[in-house]
């Protein structure tokens, strides 16, 4: 089951690259994202493991991920090593001097999981997608507001000057 | 007099075996098969999140490694879907690669959890799951006590695990005392259920009512730590059970109606 959604965020992209690849932020950003940890040496960038659960029907489900693609600033993709079967990517993408596109795409499936993947992958779907909207909501926020503190804070630097 | 004869050992030949309790899915422990596991978490997933709108809380109690004993109050009659609840949410909180087993044998489980793996085990097994749709909220182990001494040999923690919700799923009318004994049975578990109607000795397993079904999940308990180096089991076991029946009382003060929960 592969779900896309996207936003436009009133931030440069490198502002919004420096949220989404951050594994400390990830559990205030994604909606319904129980984990989010790093599992391993490395933090950040190709390679980087962590072990997620996204609380979805009666169960947290995830597994342990590995990014797979790092371009600054405007693709970080994953797969996944252990658990469902699943592959993330968000990718940003300019679209004027300070906003960017933000599209967070993700699919998931249980190879071998049958007629009944096939349906539990439709009947999850409304909550997964619920949760990447509410976490594209989330990021929004989160990303305009620590921009406005910065303008904010240029302004006085710039008053003090 | 010679049909009641006939007539009571066909009960024992049928219903005796049938009694022995839900087994594990294989005694030997090389048998698991975790592609087989995970292909069939959707069905489960479906099952729990659908028909039982079941809620598992406080899996991250148990260790994210190595062995661990949980030991559960069970529900349902034979075929208990607090395990089905229980499995999937475990299998997905830790990946079905982790070592993972129901097992009622402590032969097995001590052999399960000498290899590191995670133990499931049910003390009060078949005669806990039969009692009366009316004690539901009764943590009722009969009295089994092996699986302390089964944590302590193992060194491994004990995590209790509580379940409500699965002795809704059919209305058990109890263990068939008097009659069970007459007839040489530990017990003779009478239910009603879908679809057979009355169900007695448990032989036809019922397709259980869409209850809600809540799991708990403990915090651990270490035996050496809490209890000292050589614990009294009659004292770990009465802890165990009143931990277990004090959290039960609290899902249970938390359900509105029977089934719907």
């Amino acid at each position: 089951m592969r779900i896309s959604v996207a936003t436009d965020v009133a931030a440069p992209r490198e502002s919004v690259w420096e949220v989404v690849t951050d594994p400390q932020r990830y559990l205030h950003v994604l909606v319904g994202v129980t984990r989010w940890e790093v599992a391993g040496e490395r933090a950040r960038g190709l390679g980087a493991r962590y072990r997620t659960l996204m609380h979805v029907g009666s169960a947290e489900v995830g597994g342990l991920v590995e990014v797979v693609e790092w371009r600054e600033p405007g693709d970080v993709a994953w797969h996944s090593v252990t658990g469902i079967d699943q592959r993330g990517r968000w990718r940003l993408r300019a679209v004027g001097p300070d906003r960017t596109r933000v599209e967070l795409r993700f699919s998931y499936g249980i190879a071998g999981g049958g007629v009944f993947g096939w349906i539990a992958e439709r009947v999850a779907a409304p909550t997964v997608r619920r949760n990447l909207r509410g976490s594209l909501v989330q990021l929004k926020r989160e990303v305009e507001q620590e921009e406005m503190r910065r303008a904010a804070a240029r302004r006085r630097a710039s008053r003090a000057a | 007099m010679s049909a009641v004869v006939g007539a009571t050992t066909l009960v024992r030949a049928v219903a005796g075996p049938l009694q022995r309790g839900p087994r594990a899915p294989d005694a030997v422990l090389e048998a698991r098969d975790p592609d087989a596991i995970r292909e069939r978490l959707p069905r489960q997933w479906l099952l729990s999140s659908l028909w039982h709108r079941a809620e598992v809380r406080g899996l991250a109690h148990v260790p994210e490694q190595g062995p661990v004993l949980l030991v559960g109050n069970r529900s349902g009659g034979q075929r208990s879907p607090d395990t089905g609840v229980l499995t999937l949410a475990f299998s997905t909180f830790f990946g079905v690669e982790r070592p993972f087993y129901e097992l009622d044998d402590p032969g097995t489980a001590a052999e399960a959890l000498a290899a590191g793996a995670a133990v499931l085990h049910y003390p009060g097994g078949s005669h806990e799951a039969h009692r009366p749709s009316w004690e539901s909220a009764r943590v009722d182990l009969a009295g089994r006590r092996a699986f302390v001494r089964l944590a302590l040999d193992a060194g491994v923690p004990i995590v209790p695990v509580v379940a409500i919700g699965g002795q809704e799923t059919a209305l058990f009318l109890g263990r068939g005392g008097p009659v069970a004994r007459m007839l040489g049975l530990p017990s003779l578990p009478i239910s009603v259920g879908l679809p057979t109607g009355v169900n007695v000795g448990g032989v036809v397993p019922h397709v259980p009512l869409p209850s809600k079904i809540v799991v708990e999940v403990l915090p651990r308990i270490d035996l050496a730590e809490e209890f000292g180096p050589d614990p009294d089991v009659d004292v770990v076991y009465a802890e165990v059970v009143a931990r277990m029946q004090e959290t039960l009382d609290a899902l249970a003060s938390e359900r509105r109606w029977p089934v719907v929960g």
